[in-house]
């Protein structure tokens, strides 16, 4: 029994290219790594900048995002921006539904980058703004030099956070037109082999755990070396 | 002072947890019932405007007048059919586990299908098509769509047959739901929604979508619906005159006519109405 | 650090400069939406009859109620089912017995990487071929468990971390009348390690809520389901999932509020410091 089990699963995996469809997961995961770090770096600019509209601005994006289902946003790309709107991020057609994947990814995940990036300028010492503004700095340079490299320094932790979270929701991107990453690959196995079923979750969940454990160990190691001695 | 409290919170999760438990699994009447039940089980789509669709407490479809019909000729009212949603990829798994009693769910026989459950009917045989919109002339049939947007729901293998059988060149969308196609197929953006005829002219037949999508009308292949039964069903035969007779005195038509004739879809005349195969 | 200490107050030529920078983002941003509307408007989906329905009784009483009364359901359940989760296997993580405390580690930080999305899809596929329970139940059990698994161990790392951040001398006071080291546990640490959890628990509400949107996919009728059969049915799906997205917009900001409100009311009470734990993802910022 056990030895056919393990045959008949093994022989399922040779039909279908698993790690193909983690690699789709990592690449939509890498893109909208790199958006939502410069998206949500820009939200929290607004968010502690001088000028009230871009805080009101700010606020309003990161409460509108982050209390949306994902599923919601990534249908929206979908149906509304190319069905609707027509807008085409790629000329190749099935490359413009992964795009269209990562901007939804990327904009819910900008909101959580943005309150990870507040939660480490709150860990930066009023002294050190005040000391900034002492010397003669404006907000543009007070920030850049002073605030915000301390704050990321500060944020590596809820930072790593966010990244292991898009990582796993990248399989949410299967609402939108992208039926080839681990999640979906993972429902057609199931349905097409119901009796091997904790072997094909047990494969898939095993995946995500040697990719996701890895990010939290480092970003946890990160971000006690980065911490800032005060 | 501050302990008492954390205790009454652990107490009252606990307790929240036990009622919410039991109350989660024991408010479905008869769901393992088992001799001769005073109830039928028919499971049918929740989804699918003109063939099964849950309107609030309402259930409409061309499926669903199929299955009241034969519950009825079978000595079952009206009250006693419970409908159970029975989504594509768990309609097997509910016949063997004998969840349901039957299922009227645009359910195709085939060989392959046969080794787990067995079949009555057909009941209808639908072929797949295309739905375009309706100023449309150019897309006639599967081998016209070379280089058109085509879209099909996740999972689906009719979009790629058409890809690997008739046009290579054929861009591929696949979205939750149909319904989405033909909000995207409405728009432009995509050329033709693939599916059984039956399926699109229940989507064409939406009010809302009067006047603005066709069924092509050119069939190119066959899927015959039938009702799936658990594999040591008795139920075979008497299910199979139910058909025979709605067929026979008009119900059956009148069904069509209801649920999807609106917008002028005529199915394929050669093979319906169909004559119920013999039962194995 | 308030925010304020940033910048000085702009003086005038700033503040006209500001004036002039918001008149430009406003156009553009208006000009954006009117090209949006006017797009949508040629694709017909503004027309009247495809948002007066939501006026009538129909899409309420039969879809949209319907479908966030299952919502709430399946959130309601998961949080008392993960909270339940989460205190037993964050006491695991704390046990003396290595081999308890091993495994609890495991089982927390393998339901902490697995997709939430993944889980469901198991969960519903795997009941409903055990063939134990009703099929119309199936898809509520897989979202239930699937939410259950995922923020039981979130639950689990904030207990530990909430007894971890605890003043050393709670437990030293409690050792010191005589009480052994699980009686500690139970009796002094856990109960204020739980109480310093609540704003937690509130704000993993809102990603529990989020989240049983997943179960759409394995066909549970929560709010999301309901919006797009409602929509199937009327022909107007976009404007279905835009009332949708309102609903849980509101509803989430709600609870986001009443999460810092609590946050506020237990930094106050509680003496040790409070559990400054980082939920391990969508962490609502508790508010420092």
């Amino acid at each position: 029994m056990d030895d056919s089990y393990l045959d008949r699963l093994l022989s399922l995996f040779s039909e279908y290219d698993v790690p193909a469809a983690f690699w789709v997961n990592i690449q939509l995961t890498f893109y909208a790594a790199i958006l939502s770090l410069v998206l949500g770096t820009v939200l929290a600019m607004m968010r502690i900048s001088p000028v009230p509209s871009l805080r009101w601005a700010g606020s309003t994006y990161v409460t509108l995002l982050r209390n949306t289902p994902l599923t919601i946003i990534i249908l929206f790309c979908v149906l509304a921006l190319w069905g609707q709107l027509g807008i085409v991020l790629s000329t190749d057609f099935q490359r413009n539904f992964f795009l269209l994947a990562v901007l939804g990814l990327t904009v819910y995940h900008a909101a959580f980058v943005c309150e990870a990036l507040r939660s480490g300028v709150n860990t930066v010492p009023v002294g050190q703004a005040e000391a900034a503004r002492a010397i003669g700095l404006s907000f543009w340079p007070a920030a850049r030099l002073i605030i915000l490299p301390q704050a990321f320094r500060g944020a590596v932790a809820p930072l790593g956070n966010v990244l292991i979270a898009l990582t796993k929701n990248s399989t949410v991107a299967a609402a939108g037109s992208v039926a080839t990453e681990a999640s979906s690959v993972m429902k057609t196995m199931i349905e097409f082999r119901p009796d091997v079923v904790v072997g094909i979750f047990f494969i898939f969940a095993m995946g995500f755990v040697v990719i996701v454990v890895p990010i939290g160990l480092a970003t946890t190691a990160l971000s006690r070396r980065l911490a800032v001695a005060r | 002072m501050r302990r008492r409290v954390g205790f009454a919170v652990v107490a009252a999760a606990a307790t929240l947890a036990l009622a919410a438990c039991s109350g989660g699994g024991g408010d479905e009447p008869g769901s393992t019932g088992g001799g001769k039940p005073e109830k039928i089980r028919i499971g049918i789509k929740f989804d699918q405007p003109g063939l099964g669709f849950q309107d609030g407490s309402k259930y409409t479809g061309f499926d669903v007048d199929v299955a009241r019909y034969v519950a009825k000729s079978l000595g079952y009212e009206e009250g006693d059919i419970e409908f159970i949603a029975a989504p594509s990829a768990q309609r097997e798994t509910m016949l063997q586990n004998k969840q349901v009693d039957m299922i009227f769910a645009t359910y195709s026989i085939t060989d392959k299908r046969k080794e787990t459950v067995s079949f009555a009917g057909p009941y209808f045989v639908a072929g797949q098509d295309l739905l375009v919109a309706a100023d449309d002339s150019a897309i006639t049939g599967p081998d016209t769509l070379e280089g058109k947007n085509l879209c099909s729901v996740t999972g689906s293998t009719s979009a790629q047959r058409i890809k690997d059988e008739y046009a290579s060149g054929v861009n591929l969308v696949e979205q939750p739901g149909y319904a989405e196609c033909v909000t995207a197929l409405v728009a432009g953006s995509v050329d033709a929604v693939t599916t059984d005829d039956i399926i699109l002219a229940g989507l064409a037949a939406i009010p809302a979508n009067a006047g603005k999508v066709k069924v092509v009308g050119n069939p190119f292949s066959e899927e015959r619906y039938g009702v799936g039964l658990p594999k040591d069903s008795d139920q075979c035969e008497p299910i199979n005159e139910a058909i025979t007779k709605m067929i026979d005195d008009g119900s059956w038509q009148k069904a069509l006519d209801d649920n999807v004739g609106s917008t002028g879809y005529k199915p394929n005349a050669d093979l319906n109405p169909p004559k119920p195969d013999a039962c194995g | 650090m308030s925010d304020l200490v940033l910048f000085d107050a702009p003086g005038p030529r700033a503040r006209r400069r500001m004036v002039w920078v918001n008149v430009a983002a406003t156009l553009a941003v208006v000009g954006i939406g009117a090209w949006a509307l006017v797009l949508l408007g040629q694709k017909g989906q503004l027309a009247a009859d495809k948002w007066q329905v939501f006026l009538t009784a129909n899409p309420w009483t039969n879809f949209f109620i319907p479908g966030l009364i299952s919502t709430l359901k399946a959130a309601a359940v998961a949080i008392v089912t993960s909270a339940v989760f989460g205190v037993v296997f964050g006491l695991g993580r704390l046990a003396r017995s290595r081999a308890v405390r091993t495994v609890s580690g495991v089982v927390v930080e393998f339901f902490r990487a697995v997709p939430v999305l993944l889980m469901m899809i198991f969960f519903w596929l795997w009941i409903s071929r055990l063939g134990v329970v009703s099929p119309n139940d199936v898809p509520f059990i897989g979202v239930v468990l699937g939410l259950t698994f995922y923020n039981g161990s979130v639950f689990a790392e904030l207990v530990r971390s909430g007894v971890h951040g605890l003043p050393r001398g709670q437990r030293e006071a409690a050792l010191a009348i005589g009480l052994r080291r699980s009686q500690s546990l139970r009796l002094v640490e856990v109960p204020q390690a739980l109480i310093a959890m609540l704003p937690a628990i509130a704000s993993q509400l809102v990603v529990i809520l989020k989240d049983t949107a997943l179960g759409y996919i394995i066909t549970y009728p929560e709010l999301l389901q309901a919006a797009r059969q409602f929509g199937a049915g009327q022909g107007n799906i976009l404007q279905s999932l835009l009332v949708a997205a309102v609903i849980f917009i509101v509803i989430n900001y709600a609870l986001t509020k009443v999460a810092e409100r609590l946050a506020g009311r237990v930094g106050r009470r509680t003496a040790g410091r409070a559990a400054k734990a980082e939920a391990p993802t969508l962490v609502v910022d508790t508010g420092r």
